[in-house]
């Protein structure tokens, strides 16, 4: 941890010749009476992008971002300030419009900043964007975009995309508390659209996580990805309409995770249930879902996405259990939230950016294996609906009714998977669908580590999974009434 | 309640003088584009930006954020023939900006030839830049702002006992300028301010909480609704969601609210888009001069529009906006293409780099959403969507919904825990009506939309 708070001191705060002193004094300079936590939170971030449409690595993008952002908290106010320059007037200045929600005056104190260290860090300080020349990076898109179409003359387009973030960072807080991360973070995605008939459908399918670059070109990955997007795009060719109406249902293993990361995840974050907004309010101890249910979130997984060293508030990633046997545990929180309920912080402070303010978020969220082996549950099903990925979902945290759209998904008649089928959005109520769920099953799966969770206009990597899981009864909207 | 006054300004966080800002720019862009020409670059762009501004939140009448936003950012795009490379920063030093320059130009030494890319077509550059009435800063002081969203908020807890909880009252205030300029000596300068009120509030307790919210937004601050109208209206709009039910599965018309229904013209101006376009990943894919609508509907873009969200003179690559119709007699009479997607298509960009202009579905009914929910007479009232369950490639359409079943034209009952599908193909021709309660404040302008027939799902 010493070893990566030098990494980021150097490429933070050498360049303008900032020291510890500069930080200790303009969190002293935060901490007016009043004021009853503050933080610095020191960014530069490196990204670059590569895509290809029409058979061409057409463009590319580079990006640098630097900069700082300065908090300061009284009781539940929050004053916050940026600047993208790191120099100690801009941290001043930044200081002065952060503290002014309190009423105190000006005082010359400082702070005595001490570095955390012993932590182990949960994947390697790499710069992805050096571990694949550029000739490399565009023949990794060149030959997945080929593979694709040669997989089925079916193939009249690929898009695949290639991206690469090296995201260093470093946190001083007014409790003295230093800590810093160099995270990596990569990603490949491949969409295919396939024709027939003068119908078109599309596929897609892509993977990553806190590594380089190189990672899609071992085991085969880039082109797994391409064969998956193929595949899906060819089923969809084949599906029919959606039913309309309740029915079972039975997610697949992995990113059907995302189930819980709207239906629960977002209602059990810090932020909502102090202020009492959330459906999951004031419900620690009780029964949210059924006794298979156990639900973690866990930043501590080994070079996943949603993975964190330490949060964007310094506190090392932690793995919490959120409901354990269908009883609601604990709720996700920041420093703030923590604070303020009489709480732990639970590793999930984060943020966008400098530019932003930090809240609860989750990390990478997941029910825990049961005991009932697939097969078994698609077969106890007479009629419904099997669905194996999706693109995406949102949640109403206070009515606690959320919604996610199936990308893959099929029609169980008579504990048989049937016809494929599509435009299949799923909508339910948080607080309920877990208490449905009647067979888990014994093959838990991560996603492949495309996640990008949005809230309150901020985007953060996350990771979700799931083994097989049956739930009783959900709504389907298709288009089909019967 | 007592201790809100802030008594201590923020010394050192003045307003940098906006002319001083914009020379800045221009001298970035300046060096950018002269760095790029010393490259051996065969053209190049820059799109440069800066603002800055104030957001307040106050909830349970205290104040709960204020944040100061200060943003710069440059991006280049530089070509080396055929080949072309983007790179971005939001350093604005020498050395950081040469930086950005070389990045580009290394990506653009891997990226492959490609016969479409380019600048505008010259002939396309904006000449005139009018004044459109974007531009009314505001330099609200902290107080101010506090005090606003205090009592916007205020508005909406002391409407009716049955508000419960709050989100908060907020003001948001920001202005600054965008400057586009390229190596055939073209630059084109766009001041513009966005001010806006909201509220978020909840009735009810335990399983039976609704949220709601509302807000304004304007170019000019004196155009706000009042705070305490936006807290009224965000207490009316959550109370009559209280005690919402399943409302079964059927197939039924459905009228789209006027500030969701904007969603609709959003998936058609992403299908008529160049790149969804060319990379054949629309459902509307060679569609020009086919009937989408019925043909009463005219649905046109407005870039000029004194004051408005979505005016430009210009857009993001230098080409003049112009004011046309996308839709006329309901069939689509023009795509939104940028340089790139228009060559590829073989055709003129339309100045439609960046997006649309102020996009306006015309008015059909001689009234507001009550003279449409007359003429649907039974069926379902949306107002709020969630979820992405909208299909570009095949037009598939199935969204989570809350809302209200109407019968004999009047509202009856709130309804949650639902979808609604069909194919937005379909639902376009099945477009009956539309209302004259026009939402201006975003660059998407309709009234609420009565649509034929769709698939709901709700138990």
């Amino acid at each position: 941890m010493t070893e990566l708070i030098q990494l980021a001191q150097q490429s933070l705060w050498q360049p303008t010749g900032l020291v510890e002193q500069d930080i200790s004094r303009t969190l002293g300079r935060i901490m007016v009476p009043g004021v009853d936590y503050a933080d610095l939170y020191f960014q530069y971030t490196r990204h670059e992008s590569w895509s290809l449409d029409e058979g061409t690595v057409k463009s590319g993008n580079y990006n640098i971002d630097q900069g700082v952002g300065v908090r300061a908290v009284a009781g539940e106010k929050t004053g916050f300030a940026y600047s993208d320059e790191i120099t100690g007037p801009a941290l001043l200045d930044a200081a002065g419009a952060a503290r002014a929600i309190a009423t105190g005056s000006s005082r010359s104190g400082a702070v005595a900043v001490r570095r955390k260290d012993g932590l182990t860090p949960l994947y390697q300080p790499l710069d992805p964007l050096d571990t694949l020349t550029e000739s490399a990076k565009v023949d990794l898109l060149r030959n997945t975009e080929q593979l694709a179409r040669e997989l089925d003359p079916r193939v009249i387009q690929v898009m695949v995309g290639l991206a690469g973030v090296h995201d260093t960072v470093l946190v001083a807080r007014s409790d003295g508390v230093m800590a810093a991360d160099v995270r990596p973070l990569v990603r490949l995605s491949v969409t295919v659209v396939a024709e027939q008939d003068g119908r078109r459908e599309r596929g897609s399918a892509g993977g990553g996580g806190r590594f380089g670059m190189d990672w899609f070109l071992e085991a085969d990955r880039a082109a797994e990805y391409a064969r998956m997007a193929v595949r899906q795009a060819l089923v969809n060719l084949e599906a029919r309409d959606a039913p309309a109406g309740d029915m079972a249902v039975v997610l697949g293993p992995g990113w059907p995770g995302i189930l819980l990361h709207e239906a629960i995840g977002h209602g059990l974050e810090g932020d909502f249930n102090r202020k009492g907004t959330s459906a999951f309010s004031g419900r620690i101890g009780e029964r949210v879902a059924s006794e298979q249910c156990t639900v973690v979130d866990d930043g501590t997984i080994p070079d996943r996405r949603g993975s964190m060293t330490i949060d964007d508030e310094g506190e090392p990633g932690q793995n919490t259990v959120l409901i354990e046997n269908g009883i609601l545990k604990e709720y996700m929180q920041d420093q703030m939230n923590a604070r303020l309920m009489g709480m732990r912080p639970t590793g999930n402070g984060r943020r966008e950016s400098y530019a932003h303010l930090p809240m609860p978020r989750m990390t990478n969220t997941y029910m825990l294996a049961g005991e009932h082996d697939p097969g078994e549950i698609i077969a106890s099903v007479d009629k419904g609906v099997y669905a194996v990925n999706f693109d995406g979902g949102q949640v109403d945290i206070t009515s606690g009714k959320f919604v996610f759209s199936a990308s893959e998904a099929y029609l169980i008649e008579n504990g048989r998977v049937t016809s494929p089928i599509k435009g299949v959005t799923l909508i339910g109520n948080g607080p309920e669908v877990l208490t449905r769920v009647s067979m888990v099953g014994n093959d838990l799966e991560l996603d492949t580590g495309v996640g990008t969770c949005g809230k309150e206009g901020q985007s953060v990597p996350v990771g979700v999974g799931q083994p097989t899981m049956r739930i009783d009864r959900l709504t389907v909207g298709g288009v089909a009434v019967s | 309640m007592n201790d809100l006054t802030v008594r201590e300004r923020p010394e050192a966080w003045h307003p940098v003088p906006a002319d001083d800002q914009e020379r800045r720019l221009l001298d970035v862009a300046e060096s950018a584009l002269s760095e790029a020409g010393r490259m051996g670059t065969s053209a190049a762009e820059v799109s440069l930006s800066h603002s800055s501004g104030i957001s307040v939140n106050v909830r349970n009448g205290e104040v709960e954020t204020v944040e100061h936003n200060r943003d710069k950012s440059l991006g280049v795009t530089v070509y080396f023939g055929h080949r072309s490379g983007h790179a971005s920063t939001t350093d604005f030093s020498r050395d950081a900006v040469v930086a950005c320059v070389g990045a580009a130009g290394r990506i653009a030494r891997y990226t492959e030839e490609d016969p479409f890319s380019g600048l505008a077509d010259p002939e396309l550059l904006a000449r005139e830049m009018p004044d459109l009435d974007l531009y009314h800063p505001w330099e609200v002081d902290m107080d101010t702002a506090i005090d606003i969203a205090r009592r916007c908020e205020q508005a909406a807890l002391s409407a009716d006992d049955r508000i419960s909880n709050t989100e908060g009252g907020g003001l948001s205030s920001h202005h600054g300028a965008a400057l586009y300029a390229n190596s055939t000596g073209f630059h084109g300068l766009s001041r513009t301010s966005n001010h806006s009120i909201s509220c978020c509030a909840i009735a009810g307790s335990g399983d039976a909480m609704q949220r709601d919210y509302w807000y304004d937004k304007q170019r000019d601050r004196r155009k706000l609704m009042d705070p305490e109208a936006v807290g009224e209206e965000t207490a009316r709009r959550i109370l009559r969601r209280l005690d919402a039910r399943q409302p079964g599965t059927m197939s039924c018309p459905v009228v789209f609210e006027a500030p969701v229904a904007s969603s609709l013209l959003s998936h058609l101006a992403g299908a008529i888009s160049g790149a969804a376009l060319y990379r054949k990943t629309s459902f509307l894919t060679d569609s020009l001069g086919t009937e989408l609508f019925r043909p009463f509907v005219r649905i046109h873009e407005q870039p000029l529009l004194p004051g408005a969200a979505g005016s430009a003179s210009f857009d993001g690559e230098g080409v003049a906006t112009r004011t046309r119709d996308i839709v006329r007699e309901g069939v689509l009479d023009s795509y939104l293409l940028d340089s790139y997607s228009a060559r590829k298509l073989g055709m003129e960009s339309t100045g439609n780099a960046g997006g649309v202009h102020n996009l306006t579905l015309e008015s059909t009914a001689g009234g507001g959403l009550e003279a449409l929910l007359a003429q649907m007479n039974h069926g379902l009232l949306v107002t709020e969507l969630i979820g992405f369950g909208v299909n570009q490639v095949t037009g598939d359409y199935s969204r989570g919904a809350f809302g209200f079943l109407v019968e004999g034209g009047e509202i009856a009952s709130p309804v949650q825990e639902m979808t609604i599908a069909g194919n937005l193909r379909d639902m376009f021709l099945a477009l009956e009506a539309v209302g004259s309660d026009t939402d201006t404040r975003r660059n998407l302008r309709t009234g609420s939309i009565l649509i034929g027939n769709m698939t709901v799902a709700g138990g």
